[in-house]
């Protein structure tokens, strides 16, 4: 490598989709230094997206889902079941909890996020409450259902809730679905598309609530029994699903000195970390869940991402910029992509939709359930799109949203103007899961999630 | 074998579901499902699937078998199972 000394010892922190597939670019890219992985779960890197898709619907066993090397890792060093508790910089250390100290000349952080809990501690200890992120959660969930069950209360009607609220019908067993907005996923996708699913819920039978939230877990003999609404009523069930979104995992980070926080860590369009201090680093990258960088194409807003095209993607670039000449180096500038399969419906969506103002379906149709829509800006550039069993068409919204193509309009004044309001919550807190995709402005150490519809500029 | 089909390239063709349909099926009309680890007896009907995916979007880290039998025409694979 030109000009400066190849790095000899890399630490990959997180042992999931990013940080394998970070691993494995490293050793594609020709790294064959002391590569060590450090991951909390006991488990070797396994796929999420399936728990909540055919594990629960109980085709592929929860330890089925075990992820491939796609490159030989020769012997890499692999520290599992221990959390990384520190990195200190200063003397190049990611320190473990259990005190052992692993020397680096570069890391990479990938340590994801984990599922927000259920508020109440002594609720969510009650036999019955479940999350759905790890392996575990899923084999423990399902235990429940094949005990038999007379229904399932999901609490949350984001991606995750849906998904397992559509499992449970799948294997006809009867689900109550909560959810604080006014419809599913609309921190997602907004108002227009959340009538869509929620249509979607009811065709299928889910008993959905909507713009109320659940006020207690209530139990007898430390089992679930009942969930006790905001509207007075309550739902009787044996098990309770809590899709509240995520909580990133920056704890073990906090004085490092990065830029780090609830948001995630700060990184520059190359997967750098970013110092307090606003300085970009050079040993320290970040990939996936974790990371909040900034795009090259919403104009340099640092975003969040929960998706798994972006933690494969991003790890790809951060692993590929660490042992590359400087002047090699390449930004993470491709479009946000993501994918849900619920109710038999195939939903993928591209761009950042809860950057839009304005929606217009552009084919298909929304009563038909089968349809793609545009999202635009107020300036009315398209910004983002969804598919709903029209998968085949998101490269060409890619490409217009690169393009900062315009919303269409009416072709001539005597037709209709279907441009509608998109219909985003205000704040990301006012839906119960949280949208997938968080736009958090400009500063590198900023805590809040803002939305800024105004900030995005052509590429 | 480990198997992972990235979602965000795949278009929903459903060549895997035709050529390996115990390791590949659609929900709906285009949602596809899979085995992340299928088991090894479906490992060439999985391998044939990888090489007719129209957009690649299959990746596998099981040993692929020399290259004529990998290069098996998508209209013989009916013999795979
Ligand atoms: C049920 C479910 C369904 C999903 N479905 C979809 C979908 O349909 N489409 C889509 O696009 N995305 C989906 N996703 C999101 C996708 O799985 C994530 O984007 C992806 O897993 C992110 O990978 P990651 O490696 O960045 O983080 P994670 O997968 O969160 O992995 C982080 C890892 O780091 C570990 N870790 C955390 N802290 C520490 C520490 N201090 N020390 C050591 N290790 C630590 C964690 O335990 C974990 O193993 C889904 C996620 C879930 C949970
Ligand atoms: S053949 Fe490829 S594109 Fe078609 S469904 Fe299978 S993975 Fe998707």
């Amino acid at each position: 490598m030109p000009g400066r000394p190849a790095a000899q010892r890399i630490v990959v922190v997180g042992a999931s989709l990013a940080g394998l597939w970070g691993a494995a670019t490293l050793r594609k890219e020709g790294f064959d230094g002391v590569l060590t992985i450090i991951g909390d779960e006991n488990d070797p890197p396994y796929d999420r997206p399936p728990l909540t898709k055919q594990v629960l619907t109980g085709w592929v066993a929860p330890d089925h889902t075990v992820l491939p090397h796609l490159e030989p890792l020769g012997d890499t060093r692999w520290l599992l079941g221990t959390p990384a508790a520190q990195l200190d910089r200063r003397a190049g250390e990611v320190v473990l909890a259990d005190g052992t100290r692993v020397p680096y000349d570069l890391v990479l952080i990938a340590t994801g996020v984990r599922n927000r809990p259920w508020p109440a501690s002594d609720q969510a200890a009650l036999s019955g409450v479940c999350g759905v992120r790890t392996r575990e959660d899923a084999a423990r969930l399902i235990d429940h259902l094949d005990a038999g069950v007379s229904r399932v209360v999901v609490i949350g009607a984001g991606f995750t809730g849906s998904e397992v609220a559509s499992a449970c019908r799948h294997r006809g067993i009867d689900v109550t679905v909560v959810e604080q907005a006014q419809a599913p996923l609309t921190g997602a996708l907004g108002g227009v598309i959340g009538d869509v699913a929620a249509n979607l819920h009811d065709a299928n039978g889910v008993d959905l609530r909507c713009g109320v939230t659940v006020q207690a877990l209530e139990g007898s003999g430390g089992t679930f029994r009942a969930a006790a609404l905001s509207d007075g009523t309550t739902v009787d069930a044996d098990v309770a699903v809590v899709a509240l979104g995520g909580v990133r995992n920056t704890e073990w980070l906090a004085d490092s000195g990065l830029a780090s926080g609830p948001l995630g860590v700060a990184a520059d369009a190359g997967c750098r970390a970013v110092a307090v201090n606003g300085l970009v680093t050079d040993d320290v990258f970040v990939a996936g869940d974790v990371a909040r960088f900034a795009h090259p194409l919403f104009d340099y807003q640092f975003l969040t991402l929960e998706h798994w095209e972006n933690a494969a993607v991003g790890a790809q670039v951060a692993a590929r910029n660490m042992i590359c000449a400087p002047e090699d180096r390449r930004p993470h500038a491709c479009v946000p992509t993501f994918w849900s399969t619920q109710f038999g419906v195939n939903i993928k969506s591209v761009g950042v939709p809860s950057l839009a103002d304005q929606i217009v379906v552009t084919q298909g149709s929304t009563e038909a359930g089968s349809f793609a829509a545009a999202y635009g800006d107020r300036d009315g550039r398209i910004v983002g799109a969804v598919t709903f069993d029209h998968g085949r068409w998101i490269d060409h919204y890619r490409g217009l949203i690169e393009q900062a193509a315009a919303l269409p309009g009416p072709y001539d004044a005597d037709l209709p103007d279907k441009r509608e309001p998109a219909r985003f919550p205000p704040h990301p807190a006012a839906s119960y899961h949280g949208p997938t995709v968080v736009v958090t402005g400009h500063s590198p150490t900023a805590m809040d999630a803002v939305r800024q519809p105004a900030g995005r500029s052509a590429p | 074998m480990r198997v992972v089909v990235d979602l965000a390239v795949c278009q929903g063709y459903a060549q895997c579901a035709f050529l390996a349909p115990d390791a590949f099926r659609l929900n709906g009309t285009e949602g596809l499902m899979y085995q992340p680890n299928p088991s090894d007896d479906l490992c060439r009907a999985v391998l044939r699937a990888v090489a007719a995916c129209p957009v690649q979007a299959i990746a596998t880290d099981a040993a692929v078998p020399a290259p004529a039998d990998a290069a098996v025409p998508a209209a013989r694979a009916g013999d795979a199972r």
